[in-house]
């Protein structure tokens, strides 16, 4: 294709390329736009509306945000949740896939098809949500993440990922006196690190983004994690009681404001990127395999 | 060895692999009490159901909840919006990430396909709060950039979050947006598996670039778009719950509104228990029925379908 020069095929490829150059400059265009905003004077908002790039910049608008701090422990909680529950769902997942992952269990089968039975219907969210309020975890950080221990098709993936491993691993493993924890934690785990890597990250941006079981199961509002205050500052305009007194004449702008508070909420994954990047096309590819 | 040889190869596998029942055992439970039971929960449906009587307790009413539900306007208002909604998705969303992926395998510099691909996949790993916050900043009466530039441009304003024309336009530019660029690499895997020779064989008989796209990617790569059709289909209630309650409000009820933000609105807000599990039980079942006539259908296709 070096070859072909003619002029329908360059301008074919100019086309093209400009084309989607549009669409990606389309999907970060946004991105910058709150990102610059958030930096503007209240002058520069009211007068100039196009605006990309401010040409003052003012912390105004994070300097209010953090007089309280509400912000900070939203991003306090959902690390927390984030981190514990990655870590809690990882657990149970691995196990439960390795566990599954060998042929000579009792019932493999009947165990399987209720694990795959969830993933095509359920009881639906008021009888889940009464479960949820019997166990006890209304109004628990816990509720964001026990009833969402496990995710089947994450669990599958992991299975597979096992099942594919050399059984001589295990056996050499037996010889030398393992037991089946032993094999686990030391040979198939340390095997199986693309693996693990790549779902914890899908569990880690699940916990990260979610916000439903937020609203549903927390009641009190000093519980929220960062995506239900986002919702409630940005969405709702409920505000929220930051301290004016850090200000001797006029607060920022409510819209550079919210776009600071959507800007702090960003940052964890766009710092995250390049791994989620990495990770998830893996990933998504793993999963399209059996899609 | 006296004992019957069936029974002592249970337990001796019982002994031997203690420790791997061991393991399944909290996911199992995990999916008992979290999964079964609720399910064993959609009893409610066919009651009364007081919190304080619990589910044995409560008065069994028959079918008068689903009666309810099928009687109730707000049943063509659900079912049509679900509809139009599921019709965007497929009519609107679903080339989209087809024709993107076509168009990046036809770039020469494998830089320049990296960047984009970088660029585009990035909206998909933000939540629908950071997605629908930045269109509402953006699209806001307020202050907003795109009525900002329409005032300018002597237009009047338009009041894109509060209104019900402009929900579906909102909510597919929003999915456009989150969804459209990371579609896209299921389909460059699929056309990255097509036999180079084909492309040869085409070029020696004299076709373009462009010629070859339609002659050769498109058809090679028609079993994987059938499959994620058909997939799709199967999918039809599922249009991101978290997403439209977002967008949902008192403006836009009566074209946002679906059954899993109704099942929501009255059961958890409202109380009403067990209408909104029979609500939520009708669009469960009509859900599993697609999917397993999607994965029939999927199968039958010559593919394997997921399940």
């Amino acid at each position: 294709m070096v070859g072909d020069k003619s002029w329908s095929s360059r301008m074919f490829a100019l086309i093209n390329g400009g084309l989607l150059g549009l669409f990606a400059l389309a999907t970060v265009l946004p991105f910058i736009h709150v990102f610059g905003s958030s930096f503007a004077t209240a002058g520069e908002i009211a007068a100039k509306r196009f605006l990309l790039i401010p040409t003052t910049f003012t912390f105004d608008a994070y300097r209010y945000i953090f007089s309280t701090n509400t912000i900070m422990k939203a991003m306090g909680v959902s690390v927390f949740v984030t981190v514990l529950g990655t870590f809690w769902s990882m657990l149970i997942s691995v196990m439960t896939a390795y566990g599954l992952s060998r042929k000579d269990i009792i019932g493999r089968q009947v165990i399987m098809f209720l694990f795959v039975f969830t993933m095509l219907f359920s009881g639906g969210m008021i009888p889940t949500f009464l479960v949820v309020k019997e166990t006890g975890l209304l109004d628990s950080y816990l509720s964001l993440i026990v009833p969402v221990t496990i995710n089947v098709f994450n669990m599958i993936i992991l299975k597979t990922f096992f099942q594919g491993l050399p059984d001589g691993l295990e056996e050499s493993a037996k010889i030398d006196g393992c037991n089946d924890w032993g094999i686990l934690f030391r040979i198939v785990i340390p095997c199986s690190m693309p693996a693990i890597a790549t779902i914890s990250l899908f569990y880690a941006v699940t916990y990260w983004n979610t916000y439903m079981h937020a609203i549903m199961y927390l009641s009190d509002a000093a519980k929220w994690p960062v995506q239900v205050l986002l919702r409630q500052i940005v969405i709702l305009a409920g505000g929220m009681n930051f301290d004016n007194s850090v200000y001797t004449d006029v607060p920022p702008p409510a819209q550079s404001v919210k776009m600071a508070v959507i800007v702090v909420a960003t940052m964890p994954i766009l710092l995250l990127y390049p791994f989620l990047q990495k990770h998830f096309t893996k990933g998504a590819l793993l999963g399209s395999v059996k899609a | 060895m006296s004992k019957p040889i069936a029974g002592s190869s249970w337990i001796r596998n019982l002994q031997r692999n203690k420790w791997i029942y061991v393991m399944i055992m909290p996911g199992l439970l995990f999916i008992l009490i979290y999964k079964y039971i609720p399910m064993y929960g959609l009893i409610i449906s066919f009651q009364n159901y007081r919190p304080y009587k619990g589910i044995m307790g409560s008065d069994f009413v028959g079918f008068e909840h689903f009666q309810r539900l099928f009687t109730s306007p707000d049943f063509w208002m659900i079912f049509s919006n679900t509809l139009i909604l599921f019709g965007l998705q497929l009519l609107i969303f679903f080339p989209i990430p087809i024709i993107l992926a076509l168009m990046l395998n036809e770039l020469r510099s494998e830089k320049y396909k990296r960047g984009i691909q970088t660029l585009i996949y990035l909206p998909h790993f933000m939540s629908w709060v950071i997605v629908v916050s930045i269109s509402f900043v953006i699209f806001t009466v307020d202050g907003g950039l795109i009525n900002g530039a329409l005032e300018s441009m002597g237009f009047q304003r338009i009041n894109f979050l509060l209104s019900e024309s402009w929900f579906r336009p909102m909510y597919i530019l929003q999915v456009i947006w989150r969804e459209a660029g990371w579609g896209t690499i299921i389909f460059l895997a699929a056309i990255a598996g097509v036999d180079p020779q084909l492309y040869e064989a085409a070029k020696m008989d004299g076709a373009n670039r462009l010629r070859q796209m339609f002659s050769i990617t498109l058809p090679s790569i028609k079993p994987v778009i059938v499959v994620l059709l058909i997939l799709k289909i199967g999918d039809v209630l599922e249009l991101g719950f978290e997403h439209v309650y977002l967008l949902l409000n008192a403006t836009n009820r009566q074209v946002a509104e679906i059954f899993d933000t109704y099942v929501y609105v009255s059961g958890i807000l409202q109380g009403q228990f067990s209408y909104s599990t029979a609500v939520g039980f009708f669009k469960g079942f009509v859900g599993l029925i697609l999917v397993m006539g999607a994965n029939w259908l999927a199968k039958k296709y010559g593919e394997e379908g997921i399940y």
